[in-house]
């Protein structure tokens, strides 16, 4: 059967074939799909796990216990379980362990575009790349297989393209897990990584990884396509496609496990042509390990370093460095269109973030953000958020700026799935070291940027299942937070109130704001559009500066002032109230005006 | 009929490309195309640019539409449609929703959005072949301007059928038959209404 499938469903696909025991991860674009759809499948475990980390030795135990497991992240997921990741490359397994790396090259919707290739080569572990959705699901299976053989954990790299592509997938049959599992292993010399038993492991994954290096030679996946000899071409992953869509006569190898290298195919292959080239996205990875073999090959002095690949980016290098003759056009779109204005994603209408963002602005603080839908309150109007570098930075950076004698008072601000993720440490840090960091976690009770995902205190699991809610407050004073207070997230006035008081004392604090992101299914049946009374409105702006997509400017222009009116947009506004409250003219209708009026 | 279609389809996060996307990459499937599309999501659905890539033809290799290889631009957005005029091959189509959302950016007062006329002008210098659609004015008319996406892809199948798959067994039902299967049921007759009111918006 022939299905229509993205990267990420064809995963998933892959793992039900495979027999997957224990699944699981943390939401990150572009992976967060991989373990949404594996739960779809009946009789599964997948789970979202607190962090990367958690979910890397969530697997690692799975495997240790017999039974085939995965954890999924983006790119910068593996650098929060990289220390999983390492000591598992060291024990290796008893079942099959895979780890996928959705890279985000071109930073769709990330931090930085670092090429996780790197960290098979790092770890001593295989790294396997599809190039569609057909080889997503063929390689998430043949991962365990070669798990298993060669008792190692796998890396599964995929790309936002592969990710978020839809391409044809013939399905496959299930192997059923077998029953029972096996006892739980004690085998304190492969398992107990001390430094008398890790200083014998060592030897035996570097043997290992050579092994699984001759082994590439003859893997399937791994395959010449002959072509011309005047040119041959090394590619793996989407770069592939591209490679393929540009130069449809050359020679290429196409590699489905892009490390550990098939060396004498390699060399083979490069006998065989006139000139070769390495087609690939981001570092020289490819590139420089073919060089050390002493063969002569080109990259990056043709392709770009930076960014993703496309077809035009590769047919435009491809000229540049006379690969093609054909010059391609040089206008851009933005050479067409000259310089149109832009539009950046913003805090949505009715987002119980704004008011929060809205009161930092004014209170002219530095705010250390943190990763999420927050982040956007760094974009203008608001403009309250002056560094952000990675999930759970906010509160140690605000502590260290404190504690570098930084005379103004620091404020973090953080979501509560980022603070369960990796909020928790610093915030003990902050307390232990006694830093008056204010600490604001945005708690909108749901994992809102990657699209939903529930998390530790929403009470429910990726399964769908009831849980225990992890109730924030107590949490917090857990930790030795003394002055900790919840407000709700629309109520403009508290939290300005809240925030005026803590600034001003000597000690740590944390503000909690509630209320469910406003696109949640049951918040949406709450929303109800409001409306600005253009006889009362004087054009103050006030309301503008919260930066509300639903408030627009009238074509009617106060008299006195010659400004525009406000105007609301019924169809977007959700009636969150926050521009009501601001308004110093009552011009803006609360929400019981609005409901009383007959539909 | 032709070999190969490139479609790139552009709007604003929460118009709909991505159902419209999905629906096109599984239409050319259907017509017996190998068919490929890709999106980006994350960050840019919070009202931000996206864009879709649609690809059909015997053997598709690159997801990407490559930039001015769209034998069509599907713009759910005027501002979006000028964003991508550069992505239209020569002599390709531009089928443009006549939606305008203004960005902040234009809201703030620090940016203009463009006129009708400088987007004409940047389309004319391509292609002959821009047609415009009131998506949102004639979904409204059918009870909900939420399904202006598929008004545009009523209009967008019978573009195709104009200009390139005149003869082929690509017909209104085929599209529908994959509408069908991808909106919820009490929503179908409303969009097989919809996907006929965008066939006659082009045919008239």
């Amino acid at each position: 059967m022939i299905k229509m499938l993205s990267g990420n469903e064809a995963v998933a696909r892959g793992m039900w074939e495979a027999g997957v025991g224990v699944a699981a991860a943390y939401p990150g674009t572009p992976s967060t799909e991989i373990l949404e759809n594996y739960a779809r499948f009946p009789n599964v475990y997948a789970e979202w796990a607190s962090n990367e980390k958690v979910a890397v030795d969530v697997a690692v135990g799975a495997a240790y216990a017999g039974r085939r497991a995965l954890a999924a992240m983006k790119h910068v997921g593996v650098n929060v379980a990289a220390d999983s990741f390492m000591y598992a490359a060291m024990t290796g397994v008893e079942a099959g362990l895979v780890i996928v790396s959705a890279d985000d090259p071109a930073m769709h919707s990330s931090q930085n575009e670092q090429d996780n290739r790197t960290f098979a080569k790092f770890g001593r572990v295989p790294c396997l790349e599809p190039s569609d959705s057909q080889e997503a699901k063929d390689l998430t299976v043949i991962a365990f297989d070669l798990s298993e053989r060669f008792d190692t954990p796998v890396l599964l790299r995929l790309t936002t393209r592969i990710c978020h592509s839809q391409s044809t997938v013939e399905l496959g049959e299930r192997r059923e897990p077998a029953q029972g599992g096996k006892p739980f292993p004690r085998n304190p010399a492969k398992y107990v990584m001390v430094p008398g038993n890790a200083i014998r492991r060592h030897p035996v994954i570097e043997q290992r990884i050579r092994a699984v290096a001759a082994f590439a030679n003859t893997f399937s996946y791994n395959q010449v396509e002959p072509g011309e000899r005047t040119l041959g071409i090394i590619s793996s992953g989407v770069a592939y496609q591209y490679a393929k869509e540009v130069f449809p006569n050359a020679s290429v190898l196409k590699l489905g496990m892009s490390w550990p290298l098939p060396e004498r195919m390699i060399r083979d292959f490069a006998a065989s042509v006139d000139r070769l080239i390495v087609i690939e996205e981001l570092d020289p990875f490819i590139e420089e390990a073919v060089r050390l073999m002493g063969i002569p090959v080109e990259g990056k002095s043709i392709f770009p370093l930076t960014g993703e690949l496309d077809p035009y980016v590769v047919r435009a290098s491809a000229v540049r460095a006379g690969l093609l003759p054909t010059p391609v056009a040089s206008t851009g779109p933005e050479a067409q269109s000259g310089a149109l204005p832009g539009r950046p994603p913003v805090l949505c209408p009715g987002c119980p973030h704004r008011p929060t963002f809205y009161i930092l602005n004014k209170l002219k603080v530095p705010v250390n953000g943190d990763i999420g839908c927050y982040t956007l309150g760094l974009i203008p109007p608001l403009s309250a958020i002056h560094t952000c570098g990675c999930m759970g930075a906010s509160i140690g950076v605000a502590h260290g700026a404190v504690q570098a004698g930084s005379p103004e008072r620091h404020v973090a601000v953080i979501g509560d799935s980022t603070f369960f993720h990796s909020g928790i440490a610093p915030l003990i840090n902050v307390v232990y070291n006694q830093a008056p960091v204010v600490t604001i976690i945005l708690d909108n009770r749901i994992t809102g940027m990657t699209g939903h995902q529930q998390n530790p205190g929403t009470g429910q699991t990726l399964l769908g299942k009831d849980a225990p809610v992890v109730e924030l407050e107590p949490l917090v004073k857990a930790c030795g937070v003394t002055h900790v207070k919840t407000v709700p997230g629309y109520d403009v006035r508290s939290i300005e109130q809240t925030l005026k008081e803590y600034i001003q004392l000597d000690e740590p604090s944390v503000l909690i704001v509630v209320e469910p992101c406003a696109l949640l299914p049951e918040a949406r049946k709450r929303w109800v559009p409001l409306e600005v009374l253009a006889d009362k409105c004087n054009g103050c702006t006030l309301c503008f500066r919260i930066g509300c997509p639903a408030i627009l400017k009238s074509e009617e222009l106060d008299e006195k002032t010659q400004r525009p009116k406000a105007l609301i947009d019924a169809g977007l506004c959700t009636g969150c109230e926050v521009c009501a409250q601001i308004c110093p003219r009552a011009a803006i209708t609360f929400r019981p005006a609005m409901e009383e009026e007959p539909a | 009929m032709k070999a190969t279609f490139n479609f790139l389809l552009c709007g604003v996060g929460g118009q709909g490309t991505v159902l419209a996307s999905a629906v096109l990459v599984n239409v050319g499937l259907a017509a017996g195309f190998d068919a490929k599309q890709a999106e980006v999501h994350g960050m840019s659905q919070r009202g931000g640019s996206v864009s879709s890539h649609v690809r059909w033809g015997r053997k598709v290799y690159s997801p990407i539409v490559e930039l001015g290889e769209a034998d069509v631009l599907l713009a759910f957005e005027k501002l979006e449609a000028l964003r991508n005029v550069g992505a239209l091959r020569p002599g390709g189509i531009a089928l443009i929703n006549t939606q305008v959302i203004e960005p902040l950016t234009v809201i703030s007062g620090d940016q203009t959005y463009p006129d009708d006329e400088a987007i004409q002008a940047a389309f004319t210098q391509v292609t002959p072949h821009v047609q415009y659609v009131d998506g949102e004015r004639i979904a409204g008319a059918l009870g909900n301007p939420r399904a202006a996406n598929v008004v545009l892809l009523g209009a967008l199948s019978a573009l195709l059928e104009e200009e390139w798959l005149a003869g082929s067994d690509l017909d209104a039902e085929a599209w529908l038959k994959v509408i069908s299967e991808r909106v919820p049921p009490k929503h179908v007759e409303l969009n097989r209404k919809a996907f006929e009111a965008g066939r006659s918006a082009i045919e008239k």
